[in-house]
């Protein structure tokens, strides 16, 4: 059946009327903020306690905008007769967002979670040097990195966190097998928690945010010493706290 | 003195209702057009909803340059502008919006013929600007509205002819007394052949051929600038005014309604034409614009054969009762 003629005409007016009678689709930008998606890239942060000075975000980055200067100090040996260590002082961190791509690279490379994005995009300089963020203001974007996003409610537990608590819960097993024959280790401490240790309610070695293990370096003998002591306790180090309050973007579970 | 005193404030309403309505049509148009692209239109100016734009525009065409090309024609270039925009306020004068001698500016006795001829002399004003330019945008765009005039007024001029048969006088409030309601669907024909070449003369998309700005600039006005330019626009807008208010008289008969003419004509007749007008800017959003040829194919070939017919109808109706 051909089309009654006119009926073209009649379905462009109703087009056009029922667009008017639906909501609008503007976004009314600097009167209401925008509704970003988790993830959104806006600025990277950096979480300079975490940087180890390695490089590789610098390295890696395809347009050579980060710039990094540091040097190497020497901590004395931590205990008498011990060998001396050097570790590497970062000097400086800068992005140059005037020629990032916002590809995020230098946040994927980055081995020890210093670097996160931040929604934050109004940042918009007259002066184009000024886009040059330094080490400072990295820091300070920090603070603007969300948590991350919850995982699905059956998803399967992150690996950092799987690990954490098989480490937790093997020393829990080892203290109590110690502690139940002789008993020397103070009556009160690992009975209760022993048999069911939830991550958050572990004793202390795990419970401390991973920061630690990189500017620990003076730190690490006049630190929570006993604790640290056993071997398996090491690759806790890696994984972060768990749900127990990280700071700001610690914990990311990617 | 009376009759002095009595003129003086006719013309002063009629004057207000020029200067404003036009504004409030246009203030309509941005917002219909921008919610019915999905936009939101105007947000700032004024505050609420940006109800203040147009006076912003106005405030900002008052303090730009008014430049006139060096090779223009300086004295029609300067005095085509007013000759776009006057004549429809002197329609506004004999256009009556309810019943009785205190609704309407003038009664003329030749209501029509004066109403079609003035319009007829607005479209002067972008002829004149489209020659006096000097500038081919401006020519091609002044010869495209002559081209528009002629195929246009013709069934324009036939339709109103039928409303005059059938009510026996060419007077505007004549033919609103003799008004029946059932004119409604016997005129209906007319009236669209009215109203679509109404628009057509006021270059009103689609039928904005000479003002085509992804090909001719913009047709005559395309060297005005400041004040001039936006008194063009503004004759465009009281040109509405003007098309909206002849079609609710002639057609959709004026101040009668559903619950009597008695204190609430005016409201009748305010409805009516805001209604058309909405529907002006309805299509202007609806439908792109036409070819010239295929302008010009719709006057001759769609417009003219229905408004003879419409004529034709009245004339048997009126032999018949």
């Amino acid at each position: 059946m051909p089309p009654i003629p006119g009926s073209g005409l009649a379905k462009g007016l109703a087009v056009t009327l029922r667009t008017m009678t639906r909501k609008s689709v503007t976004a009314q930008y600097p009167d209401v903020q925008p509704d970003l998606p988790p993830r959104t890239r806006g600025v990277i942060g950096l979480f300079e306690e975490n940087c180890t000075v390695c490089m590789l975000c610098a390295r890696e980055c395809p347009d050579w905008c980060i710039y990094i200067d540091s040097h190497k100090e020497t901590i004395p040996a931590a205990a008498p007769g011990g060998r001396e260590r050097s570790r590497n002082v970062l000097d400086r961190f800068a992005i140059d967002f005037s020629l990032c791509m916002y590809c995020g690279i230098c946040i994927e490379v980055c081995p020890f979670d210093a670097l996160f994005w931040s929604p934050e995009f109004e940042y918009a300089e007259t002066d184009i040097r000024e886009l040059t963020h330094e080490r400072d203001k990295l820091r300070e974007w920090m603070w603007t990195v969300p948590a991350p996003p919850a995982l699905d409610p059956a998803a399967e537990e992150p690996k950092e966190i799987a690990a954490a608590r098989k480490t937790v819960e093997k020393q829990a097993a080892a203290r109590a097998q110690e502690s139940t024959p002789p008993g020397p280790a103070g009556p009160g401490t690992p009975r209760s928690a022993g048999p069911t240790p939830a991550p958050g309610a572990a004793p202390a070695p795990e419970a401390r945010p991973r920061p630690d293990r990189d500017e620990s370096g003076p730190e690490r003998p006049t630190g929570p010493g006993p604790d640290r002591g056993p071997g398996p306790d090491r690759p806790t180090g890696s994984g972060s706290a768990g749900p127990a309050g990280p700071p700001p973007g610690e914990g990311d579970p990617a | 003195m009376n009759d002095a005193l009595d003129v003086a404030v006719r013309l002063l309403v009629v004057f207000a209702v020029f200067l404003t309505f036009p504004l409030i049509i246009g203030q309509a148009e941005h917002k219909v057009m921008a919610h019915m692209q999905g936009r939101l239109g105007p947000m700032y100016a004024g505050g609420f909803h940006g109800w203040a734009q147009l006076v912003a525009d106005g405030v900002k065409f008052a303090q730009k340059e008014d430049v006139v090309p060096a090779g223009a024609d300086r004295r029609v270039f300067q005095l085509a502008p007013a000759v776009a925009l006057l004549p429809y306020l002197l329609v506004l004068v004999v256009i009556p919006i309810g019943p009785g001698e205190g609704a309407v500016g003038q009664v003329v006795d030749a209501g029509i013929f004066f109403v079609l001829a003035i319009m007829g002399v607005s479209v002067l004003g972008s002829l004149m600007a489209g020659w006096a330019s000097a500038n081919k945008f401006s020519l091609l765009g002044g010869l495209r509205t002559a081209a528009q005039l002629l195929a246009y007024e013709l069934p324009m001029l036939l339709a109103a002819a039928s409303v005059a048969m059938a009510a026996g006088t060419v007077s505007l409030p004549g033919i609103l007394n003799a008004f029946e309601w059932w004119w409604l669907p016997w005129q209906i024909m007319g009236a669209i052949v009215f109203f679509v070449a109404g628009l057509a003369e006021l270059q009103r998309p689609p039928f904005d051929m000479p003002v085509a700005d992804s090909e001719i600039i913009f047709g005559a006005y395309t060297e005005y600038t400041g004040l001039r330019f936006a008194l063009f626009l503004l004759a465009e807008y009281a040109g509405i005014v003007v098309l909206c208010g002849l079609t609710t008289v002639l057609f959709l008969g004026g101040w009668h309604g559903p619950m009597g003419a008695d204190g609430l004509g005016w409201v009748w007749t305010l409805l009516k034409a805001a209604v058309l007008a909405f529907i002006v800017i309805w299509l202007r959003v609806s439908y792109p614009r036409m070819r010239e040829d295929q302008l010009q194919r719709l006057a001759w070939t769609v417009l003219v054969p229905l408004a003879l017919a419409q004529i034709a109808l009245t004339g048997i109706v009126k032999v018949v009762i």
